[in-house]
C-alpha cells in the first residue's frame, strides 16, 4: 500500500480508539468532576463490561447479534449495580477524601482485577461481532462493524450532553457539582446524586467495552491502558468539559493510531503519557478546561 | 511528637537493630532469607514514607525511583562492567538525579495532580525499559552475573550471594537509612516538613521556602528508594521492568499505610506483615492479589493510622 491508503487506514483505526476512548473518558470525567473522586478502578469496570460481555454472548447463543445486543443492555447494568455497592459501601464512608477514596479504589482495582482471573481466566477471549459487513473504500475493503462503533458512540455521547443540559437530572448534577453544599441546602439529594453519578461512569466505561470486543478479545488485564488514555484525555481535556474530552479524545486516538501505524506502540504511548504529563505540568486546568475552582 | 527523650528514641531503634543481627543466628534458612529482602523493601517503604508520611505528598510514582537505582547499578555492571561498589553508586546518583528532574517538574502541581503527575513519569519511564529492550531485556528483566557480585575490599572478598553477607549487608543498609531518617524527622527540617504537611499556606508565611523544602524532600526520598533497588539488583541479581510498573508503586504506599505512615519504624513493621499475610495466605489461596486489596480498603477504612501509628496515638506518644 503506498502513504495515502495507509495514512487513511490509520485514521480509521485511529477514530475507532477515539470513539471508544471518548466513552470510557467521559464516565472519568463526570466521576472526577462530580465527586471529585479519581476512581482508578475505573479501567476494571471496562474491563468487566468485556468479560460480561463474554459470558452473555456465550451464554446466549443463536445468531451474534442476539447474543451482542443483550450484553449491549445487561453488561452495563450489572457494572453500574457493582459499582453502587462499592460507592455505598466504601466511598461514601470515606467522605469522597480525595487521597482516601485513591487508596480505597485501588483496592478495588486489585479485588476487581483478581476475581477476573479466578473465575474467568488468564485467557483472551472472543466475541463475535453482530453483523460481518465490509464497506469498500476506495483502496480497501474495511469492517462494517468498525464504522457502527463510531457511530454507535456520537449517538452516545449526543444523548449524555442533551441529558446533561437540557434535563433536571442534569441540572441537578451540574449544581452539585459546581457547590455540592449549596445544592445540598436547596434539597437536592447530594448523596444519592454522588451514588447515580458513580454507578453512570462505570456504566459508560462498560458499555464502551462492550462495543470494543467483538474486535479486540477480552481479556483480564485490558483494563489498564483504557485508564491511562483516559486519565491523559480527561487531563488535556479539561474537567467536567464534554466538549473537551471528545476533542482530547479525537485528537489521542487519531495520533495514537498514526504513530502506531508508522512507529513503535510503545513509543506512541511513550510520548503520548510525556506530553500529558507536562500538559499537567504546566497548564493544571487542561487545554480546554475552564478554570480550576 | 514529643520532645521528651531522645535517648529513649535511638535506644528503641538500636534495639530493633540489635534484634534483627541476633534474628541473623537463629532464623531457619527460609525466614533467613526472606528477612533480608524484606529489610531492603523496607528502606524502599522509608524513602516513600519520607515523602508520603511527613510531606503528605501522595506520590504514584515511587517504582520510578526504585527503578532508577535498580537498573542503574544492574545495568552498571552488566553493560559497563563496573565493581560493585562503583555500581551501587552509581544506581543511587541516576536516582538522586532523576529525583530532582522529576521533583522540579512534579512539585508545580498540588494535589491530585501530583499523584497523577508522578504516575505518569513512573509509566514513561516503565515504558523506556520497554523500548529500550536491547540494553535492558524489556519484559524478560536479565540476571545480574554471579561472579560480578563480589566486593572486593583489599585482600578479602566479599561474596554477595552468600547468605550471610547478603543478610549483613540488607541490615547494614537498613540500619543506615533507619537512622538517617530518624535523625531527619527529628531535625528542625524535619519540623517544617510536617509542618508543610499539616498547613503549607502557613509555614510559607512563616518565611520557610516550601518549594524547596518540598523538593529536597523529594530528592532524599527518590535517593533512599534508589538505595533501595540498587541493593536489590547487587544482592538478589536480578533486574526487571516489573520493579518499576504501577503496581510497584502501590505496594510502598501500602506498607507505610499498614505499618503507620509518619513513623519511623512503620515501614518495617507494614513489609513485614504484609509479607507474611501474603506468605501465609498463598498456603490457602493464589488470589494474593485479592488480599492486597481488601487490605487496602479496610486499611483506609478502619485503621487510617497503621499499626505503629495507632500505637503511638493511644499509648506510647513518645515514639518517633
Amino acid at each position: 500500500m503506498h502513504f495515502g491508503p495507509h495514512l487513511l487506514l490509520a485514521a480509521l483505526e485511529g477514530l475507532v480508539t477515539s470513539a471508544v476512548l471518548a466513552l470510557t473518558a467521559l464516565g472519568l470525567s463526570l466521576v472526577f468532576g462530580v465527586m471529585r473522586v479519581v476512581n482508578v478502578a475505573h479501567g476494571e469496570f471496562f474491563m468487566l463490561g468485556a468479560v460480561l460481555a463474554w459470558a452473555i454472548t456465550s451464554a446466549i447463543g443463536g445468531h451474534p447479534a442476539l447474543g451482542f445486543l443483550a450484553a449491549l443492555v445487561i453488561a452495563p447494568l450489572i457494572v453500574g449495580a457493582i459499582a453502587l455497592v462499592a460507592e455505598r459501601l466504601v466511598l461514601r464512608r470515606l467522605n469522597y477524601n480525595p487521597e482516601a477514596t485513591i487508596v480505597a479504589t485501588i483496592g478495588m482495582l486489585y479485588i476487581i482485577q483478581q476475581l477476573a482471573l479466578s473465575f474467568y481466566g488468564p485467557e483472551a477471549r472472543p466475541v463475535e461481532p453482530p453483523f460481518s459487513y465490509r464497506i469498500l473504500l476506495p483502496w480497501f475493503g474495511y469492517s462494517g462493524y468498525k464504522l457502527s462503533i463510531i457511530a454507535a458512540s456520537a449517538l452516545l455521547l449526543i444523548a449524555t450532553w442533551l441529558v446533561l443540559t437540557r434535563t433536571r437530572i442534569g441540572l441537578i448534577m451540574r449544581a452539585t457539582q459546581y457547590d455540592s453544599e449549596t445544592a445540598q441546602a436547596f434539597g437536592i439529594p447530594v448523596d444519592r446524586v454522588y451514588g447515580g453519578v458513580f454507578a453512570l461512569g462505570a456504566m459508560l466505561a462498560a458499555i464502551a467495552a462492550v462495543l470494543i470486543v467483538p474486535i479486540s478479545q477480552a481479556h483480564y488485564l485490558m483494563g489498564q491502558d483504557p485508564l491511562l488514555l483516559s486519565f491523559i484525555v480527561v487531563i488535556i481535556g479539561g474537567l467536567g468539559s464534554l466538549r473537551g474530552t471528545v476533542v482530547a479524545a479525537v485528537l489521542i486516538g487519531l495520533s495514537d493510531g498514526i504513530i502506531s501505524m508508522f512507529f513503535s506502540p510503545t513509543l506512541a504511548k511513550m510520548i503520548a503519557t510525556l506530553l500529558v504529563a507536562m500538559v499537567l505540568v504546566f497548564r493544571p486546568q487542561g487545554l480546554f478546561g475552564t478554570a480550576a475552582r | 511528637m514529643s520532645e521528651a527523650s531522645p535517648a529513649k528514641a535511638y535506644a528503641l531503634h538500636l534495639g530493633v537493630i540489635a534484634l534483627l543481627f541476633v534474628l541473623s543466628f537463629v532464623l531457619p534458612e527460609y525466614y533467613h532469607g526472606l528477612l533480608a529482602r524484606i529489610m531492603v523493601l523496607a528502606v524502599f517503604a522509608m524513602g516513600y514514607n519520607m515523602l508520603f508520611g511527613y510531606v503528605g505528598l501522595l506520590s504514584l510514582g515511587h517504582a520510578m525511583f526504585f527503578g532508577a537505582g535498580l537498573y542503574g547499578a544492574g545495568l552498571a555492571i552488566i553493560q559497563l562492567g563496573w565493581g560493585v561498589p562503583l555500581a551501587f553508586l552509581g544506581g543511587i546518583a541516576s536516582g538522586a538525579v532523576l529525583a530532582l528532574v522529576i521533583g522540579l517538574l512534579a512539585l508545580r502541581a498540588t494535589g491530585v495532580a501530583f499523584m497523577i503527575v508522578t504516575m505518569m513519569f513512573a509509566q514513561v519511564f516503565y515504558l523506556l525499559i520497554l523500548y529500550f529492550a536491547a540494553w535492558t531485556g524489556g519484559d524478560q528483566g536479565q540476571v545480574v552475573p554471579q561472579p560480578a557480585r563480589a566486593l572486593n575490599l583489599g585482600a578479602t572478598s566479599l561474596d554477595l550471594t552468600n547468605p550471610t553477607v547478603r543478610y549483613m549487608s540488607a541490615l547494614v543498609l537498613f540500619s543506615l537509612v533507619l537512622l538517617l531518617t530518624l535523625a531527619v524527622v527529628r531535625s528542625r527540617y524535619g519540623r517544617v516538613l510536617v509542618a508543610i504537611r499539616e498547613n503549607e499556606e502557613r509555614t510559607k508565611m512563616l518565611g520557610y521556602d516550601t518549594f524547596s523544602n518540598k523538593l529536597i524532600a523529594v530528592v532524599v526520598s527518590g535517593t533512599i528508594c534508589a538505595a533501595s533497588g540498587a541493593a536489590y539488583a547487587l544482592l538478589f541479581g536480578y533486574v526487571g521492568s516489573s520493579f518499576a510498573s504501577v503496581q510497584y508503586s502501590i505496594l510502598p504506599l501500602l506498607w507505610v499505610l499498614l505499618g503507620g505512615a509518619a513513623t519511623t519504624l512503620g515501614p518495617l513493621i507494614g513489609t513485614v506483615f504484609m509479607y507474611y499475610v501474603i506468605d501465609v495466605s498463598s498456603g490457602y489461596t493464589s488470589a494474593y492479589l485479592l488480599i492486597v486489596g481488601i487490605a487496602l480498603i479496610l486499611l483506609v477504612l478502619f485503621f487510617p493510622k497503621g499499626i505503629l501509628g495507632s500505637i503511638r496515638q493511644r499509648w506510647l506518644g513518645w515514639l518517633p
